[in-house]
């Protein structure tokens, strides 16, 4: 076996350091999204995984809640809502000094009032003359908080914020537009390979050329286009079928250009013994072509499905930002621009519109090499 | 709209291009057996019906578009009157076009070069270590992701609160530890730029690495090996015998890379808008869209120096592609 030595170690640990800087960002966005919104906003991600102390305010109970026993008023109650895990270690009945007293020692209030403040958050406040204010007393705390995940997030954020609608309309706008394109390209690709006509060669360069033109160049004259068409059917220019047609077009080159490579390493006795035996285009095309470009198919859907999921430009210019078209990458941006200091729905929102890309990475990612370099060996 | 009625949108709209090429396949060869001779134009027709609806989109989306651009970068703000070179020169003298130009050339330098670099380093080390395609799998992640998710993960790592406050963002935790101030790191000018930058590389790097990956299996091990007897370090293997081999390679991911980084308009758009001094042509393009009710003319330059950006590499494709077809 090999032996240990410097430049070997040395390697694994530079590469343990880029694989860690590469992670920690998405690490921390996903942690982010499981944590309760309040401690999210005030402490690192990275201080999730341990026991934390934190300091808080609380208010006691009012007049309503107290009952007499022997000569005093007494208000018993819990400071935390339920559900909490944390744990009171100090705490205080002042803003100058809020960690004045040790849990489970009397404070005593400006009134002469008493409180007793317990580890789970139970207190007592004891009084000799009835309690009349029916607002009740700050009390600060110190508790520490162990480490708690929740999905609270996601519920709200899928329900609440609409993303549960967008991330359906992001599926309706990808699958058309990666279907699409593949069926007329597959055909498409078909007769640059193997059917001669005129024009052929000049038709193929063109694919090429247009692989690299700029989405930008084609974005006025097609919304243009659109406006026109929608006034003069009375129609709106921004729909569905719409966005799926500019997918297509935008996506039309490079899908017709992976498919040609693929297509052209079909081994053309095949085909011409299929035509001599008096087969049409159509029939060899679906019998033949077809069920053998099924893996190159599965790489080409994967990439302009990926694309098309995660394109932000095409559904802002070619969707209105109404709920029930906004795709999920602008709802996102939205959300950055309204909700920006709310980093539960952000973080949260930003996983699931990764939720589809990751499965997809990590279920079919062989697939998706194989596009990437089957497009980049001429691309 | 309900699931239910998005589904049915969604099938009618894949099955009306299946339906499409079935029935005017069918109905061509239903003419063809019935002709008693042979049917001279079956060949020109079926060429038309596998053509057609590609080159109808081609010719839409793409082929009309861009010389429309072209003619609209010459018109005024609705397209209609002739101005000549107007938008040309209100292009030159206006102070965002220029902070664009620069900031576009900044892309372009840097983040080919460093996701190249980092994608060749870690496909490297990758190749020598056990646990190597795991390392390739979470680099190559994050090509996967948006770029607004991913310029929402990385707003998140920018994050930035007072000094007196708990840092919720990692790289200001880090620089207040190392004794450091906190830092608000979209907002100095300049210096923005290279953390936008970032976002950027730590996306490309994952297509520059599995390509480089795949092109590395090529290199012949004997000649690795001949090196490694004659004592090379393997610093000194990786620039005199990786590098060059690999010469082909880098060209190709550097010059995709280029035409992405000539369109890079999500992150930006998502992380600052283009403010302190981050904007770049695909931004203001878009910002002149729809500005003001949308200027046209303005839009269609930005957009045509986009194009201006993609045209060496465009004509170098054509000109590789014209010497694969004489071979």
């Amino acid at each position: 076996m090999k032996k240990i030595t410097f430049t070997s170690v040395f390697s694994q640990l530079l590469l343990l350091f880029f694989v860690v800087a590469w992670i920690v960002p998405t690490f921390g966005l996903f942690i982010s999204s499981l944590r309760d919104k309040d401690v999210l906003a005030i402490s690192g991600w990275w201080t999730s995984f341990t026991t934390t102390e934190i300091n808080e305010i609380y208010r006691t109970e009012g007049k309503d809640a107290q009952i007499k026993e022997g000569n005093y008023y007494i208000i018993k109650s819990n400071l935390f809502d339920g559900g909490q895990e944390k744990e009171i270690f100090r705490f205080g009945v002042t803003s100058k000094n809020i960690d004045e007293y040790k849990v489970g020692e009397t404070a005593l209030f400006k009134d002469q009032t008493e409180i007793t403040v317990f580890e789970n958050g139970d207190y007592i406040w004891k009084s000799e003359e009835e309690f009349k204010k029916k607002k009740g007393k700050r009390i600060f705390v110190s508790a520490k908080s162990p480490p708690s995940f929740t999905l609270d997030n996601y519920k709200e954020v899928l329900l609440k914020e609409g993303l549960g609608q967008a991330f359906l309309n992001t599926l309706a706008v990808a699958l058309p537009a990666t279907l699409i394109p593949l069926i007329i390209c597959s055909y498409f690709a078909y007769a640059l390979t193997w059917m001669k006509f005129y024009g052929r060669d000049i038709l193929l360069a063109t694919i090429i050329a247009s692989l690299v033109v700029p989405l930008q160049m084609c974005l006025i004259p097609v919304l243009t286009i659109y406006n026109d068409f929608g006034a003069l059917f009375g129609v709106s220019a921004k729909s569905f079928p719409g966005i799926w047609m500019a997918h297509t077009g935008f996506g039309l080159a490079s899908t017709t250009f992976l498919l040609w490579n693929f297509l052209k390493t079909l081994p053309s006795e095949m085909i011409e013994a299929a035509r001599v035996d008096g087969a049409t285009h159509y029939d060899t095309f679906i019998k033949i072509v077809v069920p053998l470009s099924i893996p190159s198919f599965a790489s080409i859907f994967i990439l302009q499905f990926l694309w098309v999921w995660n394109d932000l430009l095409v559904g802002l210019v070619f969707l209105d930002k109404h709920p029930s078209e906004i795709i999920l990458t602008a709802k996102l941006k939205e959300l950055l621009g309204s909700r920006g200091e709310n980093w539960e729905i952000l973080t949260t929102g930003a996983f699931v519109s990764m939720t589809v890309p990751l499965f997809i990475f990590f279920s079919l990612q062989r697939y998706f090499i194989r596009g990437l370099v089957a497009g980049s060996i001429k691309g | 709209m309900s699931i239910f009625s998005l589904a049915i949108t969604v099938l009618i709209g894949v099955l009306f291009f299946v339906a499409f090429f079935h029935f005017s396949n069918f109905l061509l060869d239903y003419f063809r057996i019935r002709a008693s001779k042979k049917f001279a134009l079956e060949n020109s027709i079926r060429v038309i019906i596998f053509i057609a609806p590609a080159f109808i989109v081609l010719f839409v989306f793409i082929l009309y578009p861009v010389f429309e651009t072209i003619r609209l970068s010459f018109y005024d703000k609705i397209g209609e009157n002739f101005v000549g070179l107007y938008n040309y020169s209100w292009a030159i003298k206006d102070p965002d076009f220029k902070r664009s130009i620069i900031n576009n050339l900044g892309w372009l330098i840097v983040v080919p070069t460093m996701s190249t670099f980092f994608g060749l380093v870690i496909a490297n080390l990758a190749d020598r270590v056990w646990w190597g395609s795991i390392a390739k799998s979470i680099i190559f992640m994050p090509m996967a992701i948006s770029f607004v998710g991913a310029g929402v993960i990385w707003k998140f790592m920018y994050d930035y609160r007072g000094p007196g406050d708990q840092q919720i963002g990692l790289l200001n935790a880090i620089a207040v530890t190392l004794g450091f101030e906190p830092q608000a790191w979209l907002t100095i000018p300049i210096w923005n730029n290279l953390f936008l930058m970032a976002i950027m590389i730590w996306i490309q790097t994952g297509l520059a690495l599995v390509i480089f990956s795949a092109a590395l299996r090529s290199i012949p091990n004997e000649t690795l090996d001949a090196a490694r007897i004659d004592g090379a370090s393997e610093l000194k293997i990786f620039w005199s015998i990786i590098v060059p081999f690999l010469e082909q390679t880098i060209l190709v991911i550097w010059t995709i890379i280029t035409i992405l980084v000539l369109k890079v308009f999500d992150i930006i758009y998502a992380m600052t808008n283009g403010q302190w001094q981050t904007e770049v042509l695909a931004n203001l393009m878009y910002d002149w869209m729809f500005r003001g009710g949308g200027d046209s003319g303005r839009g269609s330059v930005l957009a045509f120096c986009i194009l201006i950006g993609v045209t060496p590499i465009l004509a170098w494709n054509l000109y590789r592609h014209k010497q694969d077809q004489k071979v």
